[in-house]
């Protein structure tokens, strides 16, 4: 019973438990809601693990599913189901938003049950958007997480906050309202919002490039691929610590998802026709990007670009075409939520401590701080790549992939060993080696036991899935084979 | 098998050992106190020593080799990256190397460190780099390799940085990461092109397979044949380059002596350094297919050999002189290996690896006695003050210049005979660079010697007065470095290059027959192994390679012993030349210049102009005020009339509709 509800248990049990944390109401009650929200996320996360030890490796078929009516009069219905690639999404989810709460266990002072709620409702509709099976139930899922994001840069962020929120707010709605006309198009089309019968539903050459373009306009906003990435600097800069956290580990990985559940199966010919663009676009974010976070003053900014070159592996895995490449792909959005997560993190942890993000003002931090020293050691590695840590799985499968397209696509995507290190190692060196700069630093404590248990289990999940990726990669194989499948046949009408 | 182990435990115990150590001392070693840190590394390294030279070793010796998976790291594509072990001499010899090495620098660390406050992180670091060294040369597939090859480079940066307050030590570090990721980039695009066009990974499918692609063309430039092994070969050498220190990726290599001296002697001198080496021996199945990538290996190689070792002529740091030697000495390694005798160039690496990591730690014993003083000029006559340590050098030094019946001679007399007979494309030009590399080898080497043990005190009497001898833990050490830097070339020389002690596990083709030359002539030298060796010796005197090293001894004697003030006289009369070389082909200008300053105007240029100007500035902003003039144009519309609303609603329906129906 449980197990055929285990989607929907999945996405409401946070919301639901969200809404009670909102209940216990002002600060006075805070160490009430802290509880009651760690609880929350825990059982949360309890909940979608029976997803991961009951899920089929044998079939690609849709697993989990649940289908009901919803807007008959539109053939709208509350379906849902899971591959294997939504499946990793969503534990990264959960998980993720465990730590989030710990984290902001004692940094939040401020509404402290309102935060913590908006976190877990987007926690229930970020599952959403990675379960749902019916156009118009994922558009709103996908909507639908905006507005606790808005709402947790838009109250708890810095000072340039509402211009962030504009800028991001404006950024993502231009794409969401022509992936609005793609589904409705294709509810014409098909005769349902059914994601899985858009699979199936042959198009004409030029509907496919508009549709392709309308998803574009959605996802690569989202991702974010160059040249629309401008906002996530900004809103990385003004997001607390927490929002920073599930806006790289999560958001940016609904657009990446996105390419995968629509424009690679429902129009694979315009993903073709188009490939070149997205393969150009992708390496413009390695390359360029690369290069930008290297010069940059603020730390929250140089993790934001470098997500940004981080997730050009995953479009530049997508647009290949072959197993590498996507699984590469795939594996790389696991671990870019582990890693840029725990980054955030760290900046979280010296943010906190001397409020400043400016990488300038710090330096020595070693001296003061070894045990974080240490952790932020192991994420930088993993930042740039090192074989043994989670973040050189991905980018490995993901060259050996664009090598079997075209040599030229490894050897700019390659370059990333070389930039990777360079803008995170230059940056651990000002900030954490050296001399101790300033009376601020010399006053820094290292981490508390908190701090210690959520860049602890981050560290742990890094190194797990760099030295053994493969039950990771084990849940994917038959679902990215049928993905491929799909984006390799035809469909022109 | 020892005590009722099988093999494959025996094998995993090796590296898992020093991993364990490692760990207690890195995790625990604030708790566990001082003593114990360094007791569980010993250890650890101790174990991995004893069953890799006694268990191990014999085992391979009697033939019993193993290739075998330990674990599936993932699946992709259905094919399996594994981590697993080749245990054949070729990685026999190596573990013995590494972990003999490894355990003696141990031990001297114990006194070198002895009041650093770092002193369990120093032991949790370089036990962890035995690991990963261990993993890299135990490796039978191209990913573990990987693995292995950034984990030790790793494990070097943190060293580096070790004294991560210093400014030098933290830009060398970074400098050292970032270069050898230049390498790792060819290294990487090399395995790629492995696994596309091999479709495995693993070392025995992949040389079971190549020569079939031997004749195999790829065009990677339109229009331009390039033929697949030659390119993989490159691509895999960049690497090379990189891990062990190659013009022009080399510039790392001096900057690295900013770590504490043990970490020189065993990761810049014996170990990771040569992982370079050990990687092209390892791929000679590949390599043998390729005349033009040998070509390029022997000429680096030269050209390392030969420039890097002027350099160390004009340097006065005492460990900056042994760091110029190193490279110059992998750039014999490689001429070797260019010449196609794979296991000439592994038999230097030992015997390398040995005299090499005596000398680092007899400077490291100096730099405790002189008590952190690295400024030859500012030494002499410590003979009298350290006599274990002056012993040991001299030991140390006769080795490196190659003097008969000394470790190194065989293997550097061997070297220069190989590229000798070799017909690869550039053999002339190496063979002339390692011929004039024995005089600057010998001139820079006892040049070091005399500044530092000979002569008179160049400090004042106190300080000299205040010299002594270094404890048994860093002195011990020395001797059992300095025994087989002595007698390792003579023990070794005849199963190693002419008894087949390798086997299978290299791979010279009938094409390239240096190696068969060279038995050739080494047997006229009698029936016996002892009249061979003693025929050799006794020819070695006679050689042009001894009166070049003759020659370079008795410059130095001359300049730094005799005439002492002639040096400053020739400095300033060839300037130029003098700034060239102390100023090292100014590579480290070059760099920053162009690469440094490059990358981060590119990078300036990207985010003011391109993001901030351009995207933000003309086409967010841009939209902006288009949506803003638009509006005032559209805004006329609105004239706030129903039936207005209403009409243009039922337009927009009914176009829409008509799209739909008939679109």
């Amino acid at each position: 019973m449980i197990m055929q509800h285990a989607l929907s248990l999945a996405i409401w049990l946070p919301i639901v438990g969200g809404i009670a944390v909102l209940t216990t109401g002002g600060d006075d009650n805070a160490p009430m809601a802290r509880r009651l929200a760690l609880m929350v996320a825990l059982l949360a996360f309890l909940a979608t693990l029976p997803l991961y030890a009951g899920f089929r490796v044998d079939t690609h078929a849709m697993q989990f599913i649940e289908d009901l009516a919803w807007i008959d009069a539109f053939n709208i219905r509350y379906r849902l189901g899971i591959d294997g690639i939504s499946l990793l999404m969503i534990l990264l989810t959960s998980f993720s938003t465990v730590l989030v709460v710990i984290a902001s266990w004692q940094v939040i002072q401020n509404k402290v049950a309102q935060y913590l709620a908006a976190f877990l409702i987007m926690e229930g509709l970020m599952i959403g958007v990675f379960s749902a099976l019916d156009g118009i139930l994922f558009y709103v899922f996908w909507e639908a997480m905006l507005v606790p994001m808005f709402i947790i840069i838009g109250l708890w962020g810095g000072p340039n906050r509402v211009y962030a929120t504009i800028k991001f707010f404006l950024y993502t709605f231009l794409g969401s309202v022509l992936m609005l006309v793609a589904i409705i198009y294709l509810y014409y089309q098909a005769g349902s919002f059914d994601i899985l019968a858009w699979h199936n539903q042959k198009l004409a050459h030029l509907p496919q490039i508009l549709i392709f373009v309308a998803f574009l306009a959605a996802f690569s906003v989202k991702v974010p691929m160059w040249p629309v990435h401008t906002w996530l600097p900004d809103a990385h800069v003004e997001a607390p610590t927490g929002g920073s956290v599930i806006l790289a580990a999560i958001m940016l990985k609904m657009g990446a998802y996105g390419f995968l559940r629509f424009s690679l199966p429902i129009v694979p010919d315009a993903s073709h026709e188009l490939a070149w663009l997205m393969i150009l676009l992708s390496l413009v974010a390695v390359v360029y990007i690369g290069l930008v976070a290297l010069v940059q003053q603020d730390m929250k900014k140089l993790i934001a670009y470098s997500s940004i070159a981080h997730m050009g592996f995953v479009t530049l895995g997508f647009f290949i075409f072959n197993v590498q490449g996507v699984e590469g792909a795939i594996a790389q959005m696991v671990s870019h939520g582990f890693v840029s997560g725990a980054l955030f993190l760290c900046v979280g942890v010296l943010y906190d401590r001397l409020h400043s993000r400016n990488i300038s003002d710090y330096g020595g931090v070693a001296n003061r701080m070894p045990v974080f020293a240490a952790f932020m050691m192991l994420f930088a590695m993993a930042n740039a790549g090192l074989p043994g840590t989670s973040g050189f799985v991905g980018e490995f499968l993901v060259i050996l992939g664009a090598y079997q397209a075209n040599f030229w696509f490894a050897f700019l995507a390659a370059t990333t060993l070389i930039f990777g290190a360079a803008y995170t190692l230059w940056m651990y060196k000002r900030v954490i080696f050296g001399e101790i700069a300033n009376k601020h630093v010399a006053e820094l404590t290292d981490i508390s036991s908190r701090e210690g248990l959520f860049l602890g289990i981050l560290a742990i999940a890094v190194l797990v899935m760099g030295l053994w990726p493969a039950p990771f990669l084990d849940v994917m194989h038959t679902s990215v084979e049928h993905l491929l499948k799909q984006a390799m046949t035809s469909k022109l009408l | 098998m020892i005590f009722g182990l099988d093999a494959k435990t025996i094998y995993l115990l090796i590296p898992l050992s020093c991993l364990a150590g490692a760990l207690l001392a890195g995790l625990l070693g604030w708790k566990i106190g001082r003593r114990a840190s360094h007791v569980v590394t010993i250890l650890g390294v101790a174990v991995a020593f004893g069953l890799s030279a006694f268990v191990v070793l014999p085992d391979v010796l009697a033939g019993k080799t193993f290739n075998g998976p330990v674990y599936t790291w993932a699946v992709s594509g259905g094919i399996p990256l594994e981590v697993g072990f080749l245990i054949d001499p070729l990685s026999a010899l190596m573990m013995v190397v590494v972990t003999f090495v490894s355990l003696m620098v141990h031990v001297y660390t114990i006194g070198y460190m002895h009041d650093d406050p770092g002193y369990q992180r120093f032991f949790s670091y370089i036990a962890l780099f035995t690991f990963a060294m261990l993993m890299l040369v135990m490796s039978n597939n191209f990913l573990q390799l990987f693995f292995g090859w950034e984990a030790v480079g790793v494990v070097s940066y943190l060293l580096i940085g070790f004294w991560y307050t210093r400014p030098t030590a933290i830009y060398a570090n970074l400098k050292a990461f970032l270069v050898n990721r230049v390498g790792d980039f060819g290294f990487l695009l090399g395995i790629a092109a492995v696994y596309m066009y091999f479709g495995t990974l693993d070392y025995g499918a992949v040389f079971g397979i190549a020569p079939q692609l031997a004749a195999k063309v790829v065009q990677v430039l339109p229009g331009v044949d390039w033929n697949l092994i030659t390119l993989i070969s490159i691509l895999l050498f960049i690497g090379a380059m990189g891990k062990s220190a190659q013009v022009p990726l080399h510039v790392w290599l001096p900057d690295s002596m900013e770590g504490p001296t043990p970490i020189s002697a065993l990761i810049h001198a014996a170990t990771m350094v040569t992982a370079g080496v050990f990687m092209v021996a390892r791929m000679s199945p590949i390599y043998e297919l390729s005349t033009t990538a040998l070509s390029v290996v022997l000429v680096i190689g030269a050209i390392t050999a030969f420039f890097m070792g002027l350099v160390g002529i004009v340097q006065n740091d005492i460990k900056r002189v042994v760091a110029y030697s190193t490279l110059s000495q992998l750039g014999y390694m490689m001429v070797a290996l260019g010449a196609s005798a794979y296991s000439v160039g592994i038999f230097h690496l030992m015997t390398h690896a040995f005299f090499k990591a005596l000398l680092f730690l007899a400077a490291g014993s100096v730099i405790i006695g002189m008590h952190h003083e690295q400024d030859m000029r500012n030494m002499g006559g410590l003979r009298r003050r350290m006599p274990m340590t002056w012993l040991t050098a001299w030991i140390g030094a006769l080795a490196l210049i190659g003097f008969p019946m000394f470790a190194g001679f065989f293997s550097k007399d061997m070297i220069i005979e190989a590229v000798h007979h070799s017909k690869t494309p550039g053999a002339t030009f190496a063979y002339l660079a390692v011929l004039l590399g024995v005089f600057v080898t010998a001139f820079y080497t006892f040049r070091m010697i005399f500044m530092t043990f000979h002569g008179k005190p160049r400090m004042d009497k106190e300080t000299f007065d205040h010299v002594h001898e270094s404890p048994w833990v860093v002195t011990l050490p020395l001797v059992l470095l300095a025994i087989p830097s002595f007698a390792i070339g003579f023990l070794t020389i005849e199963p190693l290059l002419f008894g087949n002690y390798f086997g299978t596990s290299i791979h010279v083709s009938t094409q390239h027959p240096v190696m068969l030359e060279l038995a050739h002539d080494f047997a006229k030298g009698g029936e016996s192994s002892v009249n061979r060796i003693g025929v050799f010796v006794a020819h070695g005197f006679q050689s042009l390679p001894f009166l070049f090293a003759m020659i370079g001894l008795g410059l130095a004697w001359l300049l730094y012993l005799r005439y002492p003030e002639v040096p400053g006289k020739i400095q300033a009369r060839a300037k130029g030349l003098y700034a060239l070389l102390l100023n090292k082909y100014y590579a480290d200008e070059f760099n920053e210049a162009v690469f440094g300053r490059g990358a981060r105007g590119l990078g300036n240029l990207f985010w003011r102009i391109g993001d901030v100007r351009l995207i933000d500035g003309l086409l967010v902003n841009g939209s902006a005020r288009l949506v803003g003039w638009a509006s005032s144009i559209v805004r006329q519309i609105q004239s706030g009339y129903v039936y207005h609303y209403a009409f243009a609603m039922i337009l927009g329906l009914f176009l829409l509709i008509t799209f739909f129906l008939h679109g």
